[in-house]
This record gives C-alpha cells, sequence and structure tokens, in this order.
C-alpha cells in the first residue's frame, strides 16, 4: 500500500511482501519541461484507468511562457472514487535538477522518487524517500537511435511506471498506437521501443517499489469515457443542439473555441473567431437572433468586456449561452491558474438590473451535462446562461459513465412557426419567446428587439409604469426557474456542527475532506451549489440545521471577511452562522488545507 | 441539424401581395423636423418595394444613434442593439440564416468611431449583407461633440475652439477594409440613394453606402457644397462602361481597388456613386463550403452517430 492519500482509503491493506504489494490508489507527479510529452503519458496513464474501470483524476501546471518552461502533470488513479487530485505525491519522476528541487516537497516521506539519473543528483543524504535512479535519458537514446535524441524518454518512463504498478502493457501499448497511429510508422515504432526500454529496465534492485492495483469495484454497465473539462463541456453543447457560437482566444478559454471551430462544421453549424470580446458575443447574439441558440465564452478579462452585450440581452430577452473559463485575476492576472472570483461579475456585471442565470459545473462529468441544462434553461426562459467553470476544471482529466446519448440529444432547429395575429414579442404575462426572423406574424406586424425600455409590441417607452413591470417581467421568469430546481440536499449527517458550503471545481476536495472530518466525529455535511443563480429553494430550512456554516471558494475574503459566495448567501439569508474559508494562492484546495481551516474555525467558534 | 435546414414553405412572391410603403411603415420617426434622415428612410422603402423580397425575410438592424432609431420606424424583423456592434450582430444573422436579407443602419460615430474595428474586420470577412451609414459629422442624439468625421475647425461642446484631430476619411477606410461593394450618396439625391440601395442590396457580399445626411440641428449646412440648388455640384462617378469608345478609358473602374482609393482621396467634396464593385467569395459561401467538406468527410452520419463516435474514441 503505497498511498496514505487520503489515510482512509488505505483500509485493509496488505502487508508489505517480496511480491508486488497491493494498493488502492496512488498519485504519480510528473515533473519535467512543457516539452517532454509529460502531457502525454499523463494522459495514456488517465486513459488506462479509464479503460479499466478505474477512477481518475489528473492534475497539470503549464507555464503562462510562449514555450518550455518547467510544467507537472499528476495523475491519482486507482479503486473507487477519485475526488481530488491528491495532496501529496507518492511517486515523483523527476526528469531535471529543478523538477527533483521544486517537487521533492510534494512527495510523501515514504514514498518514491524515480529520478532521470543522467540529469539530477539527489541529495545522498535525504533517506526519507526510496530513490531509483534510472537512465531515462541515455536509456532513451540508446533504445531509439538514430537522429532522434531523447525525443521519446516520456514513453521511456510510461514503460518504467508501467513495470513498478504493474500495469496493463497490451491496453497501453494500444493506446499508444492509437494516438500515434496516425503519424508515420517511425514514431510508432519508436514510441514503443523507448516504451519497451524503460519496461525492461532493472528495477528489480530496488524490492520495495513493485506494486498492483486492487480490483475495481467499479459496477456500470456502460463503459467509461476519459476526457477533460474543456472537451467534456464542448460535447455538451454539441449534445444540447448548440450549432452556432463565436468567441476570442484567451487562456483557459481557447480549447473550447479551438474544438467548437473543428466540431461544428461536421454538424451543420458553425463557429467565428471574432475581432474581439465585444464583436464575438455580438456574432453570438446575432445567431441567437437568427433563431439558433449561439455559445460565446472567454475567461474573466473577456467576461468583463462582453458585459455591455449581456445586459442588452437580458433587455431584449435573447436566449444565449456564455461560458468563463475563471482563473486567477484581476487584469491579466495569473492566466493559467485557477480562482473562483467571477462570481460576483457573472451575476452582478452588467450596467443596470440585469439578472440572469449563473451556474457551476462541479466536476468534468458535470462539464458535459451542465452545458446541456444551460442549453434547456436558455431556450425556456429566453436569457443569457453564463457557466462559471475554471482553469483547473477546464484542463484536468477524469474518468466517468459514456452519457447516455440517444437519450440526451437536442434537435436544433429554429422555431419559425407562424407566429398568431397577437402575438407580442414582450408579453407581460408569459415569458418571452422570441420569434427569429422568417416567421410570419398573423397581424403583419413584425416586432423589433430591444435594448431600449418596451411596451409588449417592443416600442420604446419612457413609461414609469411599464418600466417597473418589465423590470419585474425580467426578474420574475427566475423566480419560475428557481420553483423548477431541484430542492437543495446535503450530503452527510442531516443536521449538527458544521456544512460545508461549496461551489464549482471544490466539488471533489471538499467530499474528502468531509469524509475525513467525519471520522473524526465532527458531525458534518456538504451542500454543493450547481445553480448559483437563480439559487435553489430549501436553503433556508437547510441552514438552519447546521451550528455552523462554511463555505469553501477560492476566492479573497474581502474587506468584510467573506468570499463571493459567502456574500451572497449572508445577504440573502441574513444567516450569521454563514462564515468564509477562502484562500488566494492560484491553486486548488488541498483536501488537508479545507479540513485545517474548518477545524481552526469551529475550535473558535466553539471558545469563543 | 443533420439534414440541410428545412425552412418553412413561403410562398412565391406573385402569389402574395406586393409589398407597399403602407405595410413597410412603423413607429412615425422621432427626427426633427428637416433631418436628412427622413429621406435615407424614404428611400428604403422604396428599394424594398421594388426588392419585393418576402416580408417575414428582411430584417432591419441598427446601433445606437439618432439614425439607428432606424428600426422602430420600419415594419420588418429588426432590432436595436448597443453602441457601435450591430456590424457583427447582422453579420451573425446573416451567416446564421443565409436565405434572409440584412439591413444595418447608422451614424458616423455608431460606424467610425466606436465601431471602427468592427468595421474593419466584418468587412473583410465579407458576409451578405448591407450597411448604410447616415454621416452627418457630428453627434446629435447627444447634442453636439465632435465625431470622427467632424472637420478640423468645427466647433462642438468637446471642442468650442474649434476640433482638431484629424478627420477620417470613410471612403479611404472602406476601400482599405476589405469591403466588396462601396458606394457613397447624399441625402438630397432621393433617386440616386435609392438606385445605390438597390444595387448594394443585390451585391453578393458586404455592401456599404456612407450617406451625406445633414443634422439640421447640430451641423446645418454641412454638406451644401454639394446640393446644386445652394450652389453646390453633385458629381458623379462615371462608371466603365467596357464599350471600347475612347471616353470609357477615363470612365472609374469598380473592381479597381486603386481606382477606389485614388476617388477617395478627391477633395471635399468628393464623388459620389459606386467606388468598388467587385467579387470575392463570401464568409456565408466559404463556411457553407467548410461544412459541405466536413460533412463529405463524415459521409452523411447523423448528428448521433457523429457524437457517439467521438465518445467512442474517447474510451
Amino acid at each position: 500500500m503505497v498511498s496514505p492519500n487520503p489515510a482512509e482509503n488505505n483500509g485493509g491493506s496488505a502487508l508489505p511482501s517480496a511480491e508486488a504489494r497491493a494498493l488502492n490508489d496512488v498519485v504519480i507527479r510528473l515533473a519535467g519541461n512543457s516539452q517532454d510529452g509529460i502531457q502525454t503519458i499523463g494522459g495514456f496513464l488517465a486513459r488506462l484507468a479509464g479503460r479499466s474501470d478505474q477512477d481518475v483524476m489528473t492534475y497539470m501546471t503549464i507555464p503562462s511562457t510562449i514555450s518550455g518552461g518547467p510544467s507537472i502533470f499528476q495523475v491519482r488513479m486507482g479503486t473507487g472514487d477519485i475526488l481530488s487530485s491528491g495532496d501529496q505525491a507518492d511517486f515523483l519522476v523527476a526528469f531535471y535538477q529543478h523538477s527533483y528541487e521544486s517537487h521533492l516537497s510534494s512527495l510523501r516521506p515514504g514514498g518514491v522518487l524515480l529520478y532521470d539519473a543522467d540529469h539530477v543528483k539527489p541529495n545522498p543524504d535525504d533517506k526519507r524517500f526510496t530513490a531509483i535512479a534510472a537512465p531515462i535519458t541515455s536509456g532513451t537514446v540508446e533504445a531509439v537511435g538514430g537522429s532522434s535524441k531523447d525525443k521519446g524518454k516520456n514513453l521511456y518512463v510510461l514503460g518504467l511506471i508501467a513495470r513498478v504498478f504493474n500495469l496493463d502493457v497490451v491496453k497501453l501499448s494500444s493506446l499508444v498506437k492509437e494516438r500515434f497511429g496516425g503519424k508515420t510508422e517511425d514514431i510508432v515504432r519508436n514510441a514503443m521501443l523507448a516504451f519497451d526500454a524503460g519496461y525492461a529496465w532493472p528495477a528489480d534492485n530496488v524490492r520495495d517499489c513493485f506494486y498492483r492495483f486492487n480490483p475495481p469495484t467499479r459496477i456500470s454497465g456502460r463503459p467509461q469515457v476519459t476526457l477533460d473539462g474543456n472537451s467534456a463541456m464542448t460535447y455538451g453543447l454539441i449534445a444540447a443542439g448548440v450549432r452556432y457560437g463565436s468567441g476570442y482566444p484567451i487562456t483557459p478559454w481557447s480549447s473550447i473555441m479551438e474544438m467548437l471551430r473543428a466540431e461544428l462544421p461536421k454538424y451543420g453549424g458553425l463557429f467565428v473567431q471574432a475581432e474581439d470580446e465585444l464583436g464575438a458575443v455580438s456574432y453570438a447574439l446575432g445567431f441567437s437572433y437568427s433563431g439558433h441558440l449561439a455559445i460565446t465564452g472567454s475567461s474573466g478579462p473577456g467576461l468583463s468586456l462582453k458585459m455591455e452585450a449581456l445586459g442588452w440581452a437580458v433587455m431584449a430577452e435573447m436566449p444565449l449561452i456564455v461560458i468563463n473559463v475563471q482563473r486567477g485575476g484581476p487584469s491579466t492576472g495569473m492566466p493559467t491558474n485557477v480562482e473562483q472570483s467571477d462570481l460576483l461579475q457573472a451575476l452582478y456585471g452588467s450596467h443596470g438590473d440585469a439578472p440572469r442565470v449563473v451556474l457551476a459545473p462541479r466536476d468534468v462529468e458535470d462539464c458535459f451535462y451542465i452545458a446541456i441544462e444551460a442549453a434547456r434553461i436558455a431556450r425556456a426562459y429566453s436569457t443569457p446562461v453564463i457557466i462559471l467553470t475554471d482553469q483547473a476544471l477546464s484542463s484536468r482529466i477524469e474518468a466517468f459513465d459514456e452519457p447516455d446519448l440517444p437519450a440526451l440529444m437536442v434537435d436544433p432547429k429554429p422555431d419559425l412557426s407562424a407566429r398568431p395575429a397577437d402575438f407580442k414579442p414582450y408579453p407581460l404575462d408569459r415569458i418571452t419567446h422570441h420569434a427569429p426572423p422568417g416567421s410570419r406574424v398573423g397581424s403583419g406586424v413584425y416586432p423589433t428587439v430591444t435594448g431600449l425600455e418596451h411596451d409588449e409590441l417592443g416600442h420604446p417607452t419612457g413609461s414609469p409604469q411599464l418600466h417597473t413591470k418589465m423590470t419585474a417581467k425580467r426578474r420574475e421568469k427566475f423566480k419560475t426557474l428557481a420553483a423548477t430546481l431541484p430542492a437543495a440536499e446535503a450530503f452527510g449527517d442531516t443536521e449538527g456542527d458544521v456544512l460545508l458550503v461549496g461551489w464549482g471545481s471544490t466539488y471533489g476536495p471538499v467530499r474528502e475532506a468531509l469524509a475525513r472530518l467525519r471520522k473524526d466525529g465532527v458531525k458534518a455535511a456538504q451542500l454543493h451549489l450547481r445553480h448559483l443563480n437563480p439559487l435553489p429553494p430549501g436553503l433556508e430550512e437547510l441552514f438552519r440545521r447546521y451550528r455552523d456554516i462554511i463555505v469553501v471558494e477560492i476566492n479573497d475574503e474581502g474587506l468584510y471577511g467573506y468570499g463571493q459566495l459567502a456574500t451572497l448567501l449572508r445577504a440573502r439569508y441574513a444567516n450569521p452562522a454563514i462564515r468564509s474559508l477562502t484562500k488566494t494562492d492560484g491553486l486548488t484546495f488541498k483536501v488537508s488545507e479545507i479540513v485545517t481551516g474548518v477545524t481552526k474555525r469551529l475550535d473558535r467558534a466553539t471558545t469563543v | 441539424m443533420s439534414a440541410p435546414e428545412i425552412l418553412p414553405p413561403v410562398l412565391p412572391a406573385t402569389d402574395r401581395a406586393p409589398l407597399t410603403k403602407k405595410a413597410l411603415t412603423a413607429d412615425h420617426p422621432t427626427w426633427c423636423p428637416g433631418c436628412g434622415d427622413f429621406a435615407v428612410l424614404h428611400c428604403y422603402y422604396r428599394a424594398l418595394e421594388k426588392l419585393n423580397y418576402p416580408h417575414e425575410k428582411i430584417v432591419t438592424m441598427a446601433g445606437i444613434g439618432c439614425s439607428s432609431r432606424f428600426p422602430y420606424f420600419v415594419n420588418t424583423h429588426g432590432g436595436h442593439y448597443i453602441h457601435g456592434r450591430s456590424l457583427p450582430f447582422s453579420a451573425g444573422v446573416s451567416l446564421g440564416r443565409d436565405d434572409l436579407h440584412v439591413f444595418v443602419f447608422g451614424g458616423d460615430g455608431d460606424g467610425f468611431s466606436i465601431g471602427g474595428n468592427h468595421l474593419d474586420h466584418v468587412a473583410r470577412k465579407n458576409p451578405r449583407l448591407t450597411y448604410v451609414i447616415m454621416d452627418n459629422f457630428v453627434y446629435g442624439l447627444t447634442k453636439k461633440q465632435t465625431s470622427p468625421t467632424s472637420p478640423i475647425g468645427f466647433k462642438t461642446k468637446t471642442d468650442p475652439t474649434g476640433a482638431f484631430d484629424q478627420p477620417i476619411n470613410p471612403m479611404r477606410k472602406l476601400v482599405d477594409s476589405g469591403a466588396t461593394f462601396i458606394a457613397r450618396s447624399h441625402a438630397t439625391q432621393v433617386n440616386h440613394m435609392t438606385e445605390m440601395i438597390m444595387r448594394a442590396a443585390q451585391h453578393d457580399g458586404f455592401s456599404v453606402i456612407e450617406i451625406l445626411s445633414e443634422c439640421v440641428e447640430f451641423y446645418p449646412g454641412a454638406f451644401d457644397s454639394s446640393v446644386p440648388r445652394k450652389g453646390g455640384t453633385f458629381g458623379l462617378i462615371q462608371e466603365k462602361k467596357h464599350d471600347g469608345t475612347p471616353e470609357d478609358a477615363a470612365r472609374h473602374d469598380t473592381t479597381d481597388e486603386v481606382a477606389a482609393y485614388r476617388l477617395a482621396s478627391e477633395p471635399w467634396p468628393g464623388l459620389f456613386g459606386v467606388f468598388l464593385d467587385k467579387k470575392r467569395p463570401t464568409k456565408n459561401q466559404l463556411e457553407a463550403d467548410l461544412i459541405a467538406r466536413a460533412r463529405e468527410r463524415t459521409k452523411g452520419a447523423s448528428d448521433l452517430q457523429l457524437l457517439q463516435s467521438t465518445f467512442a474514441r474517447l474510451r
């Protein structure tokens, strides 16, 4: 058993033996440079886990430089639910001296350090780890030969890992062949030569480092798919019948845009790379106006640029999906790091009273389903819907049950039916349903959609009564929506000491932290909000059942000591038990950070 | 949308009553009496009557400004969007629905100042739509501030001693942007305006017309130098007829960008008519081709089959 990560996952482990030791899950951190292909082999490991009915979660850092620079890829794979990518690594692969120096602290004491003997000179006095010196560079050069230099050393490492963890070599080599299959035979051959050399390297001199995973416990009739959050979001949009969109490049949103540009034409749609963010939201609104629910997206600063047009979309009641892949802010901030600091911008960023729907996916699988839900809401309520995902979700890879596509696919035909003679674009007693151009109107009077305050027919008006009524119309439809949402439900103890509240990508770490807290005797539960505006029903009652309510989010505590969701919830429920656990280091929450933070707050609450 | 989009049947134009000014008229314009924009509106009605498109397939869009109130005065599907961004919005409408006839109206502030970047980029993308810029050389709705076309020396509330920033030359900007149909007209020339709107509407691509339209309130007399009854000259561009005559050599070749640029550099008040009228594949066509090629590769697979095969690769 290699993983104390978290400790309770170790229960019932096999004793160490000369044989391979059994383990539930393992955290492998690959540390090198961004051009070494560590993401590729990390991806292979994740896909292998997915194909082997295991669970998996990855974590990566990307340098915000143009090319090159240190980078890591961490894979946590194994049996049972994997909810976080792991606080500490069990197994560290260091390609360079700088990788060794920067990442040794992420390796748990007793873990395995595998390093490239050609590049790394570890501290000989450091006896905390099992160190394995492998000739990664020279072994690759020797195996592959020719002019490829050390290209392929990532696959050499994959071979080593496959040996150490007793991985399914047949499945792995078919993954490698699938990946490089489109390229020349040489590339596949060289990849396999490097892989085989790594696999064959005699690691037997270190008896302690052979492992095998406990058999998978997953029960499902469906195969697993393994992909990252931005891909899941893209395919969710396609399943939802979204065929038109527009965007502008910005990290980490761009990969959704690139995939949509490549995919949509196959489905008869199109994606426009616009001249700027304002153009992008405008193209998308033009598509929606023409009858095709459209998508635009961006990251933090780009969302700010779209805000005026979003105000128009609220006023004109035009359906639209806006994806915001949050990153560290403000301004250019930390473009390749994670933060959840755009919540209030998403809710209130526009001028005027401009309510719209805000949703947040909780994991990679949810990126797929939330896109479908966003499209359904946008169409039914004729409204912009903002999806707040984040940098961590965008690039991390998880395995999940393949979606039931025949049941989920939405036919995206625009509604060009003839409208009756009494058609009103903005009826006060009903939810607006946009009539795209091409629809005939029985009265012969055609609607003007508008950003000016208007009467039911879309004529501009300065009437104080109408502004009041129309503002209420734009607000009330979200109360109707809220009433249809499933009531808030907490996971864990039904009442007690503390309710941990989260949103977005903190779902997994909070769930893991909850398990540790409950094990320590804290009566605790988790509430994870996917609907941030409007909020689901039942929160007030739920909050009453816990002594403390701690909102865990990756943003600043602000002037008054509360993060953004905590601020909202305090304003809405006026419940003084609502408090905050926030952080602003640009990294995902470690489970231990949540456990420590919550414990500290609970202690303070009891001593005061 | 696996199969090509099937739209509800539209009655052939012959089975319908012809489109009339009465059917096209909506709210009474809110412009000041004497505003040049009234004449532009009148010519738009006339052009639409003659073009006789199915009524529900006409889209009238605008941004923000006096002239951008246009859609309220026209009974067609339409929209009043935000300041400066009506072009990318309308390009989205055109690309989303190639069966529509999209017209966009705006002023010099909307088109050349806040929306200047969009004008350049939509023009080079060449979507099928017509853009009419009603240029009055001043911000009227906000009551007399300097506009990007205000001439040097013009006194406004933001330049009380006279504007001194170099104004934009709209025709030069448009030629440079890559627009494929560019014309210039004058709000006092009703027949000329109607002809320009008709030709722009029939152009396969991005067509743009600058119409000098006087603001009687804040810049009266701005365009008198091209009004014959006020002593000015309405100088028309002589287009090449390709008739082989010696005088044809001196006429303007509307496919020649360099010649168009030269015409655009004529001293004030310049010439009127078609500066440029050339063919380049529209974005509508290029995107349709991209879809056709993608469909050819996927061999008519349904949306469901396509997404299923994607997920199969992710197993």
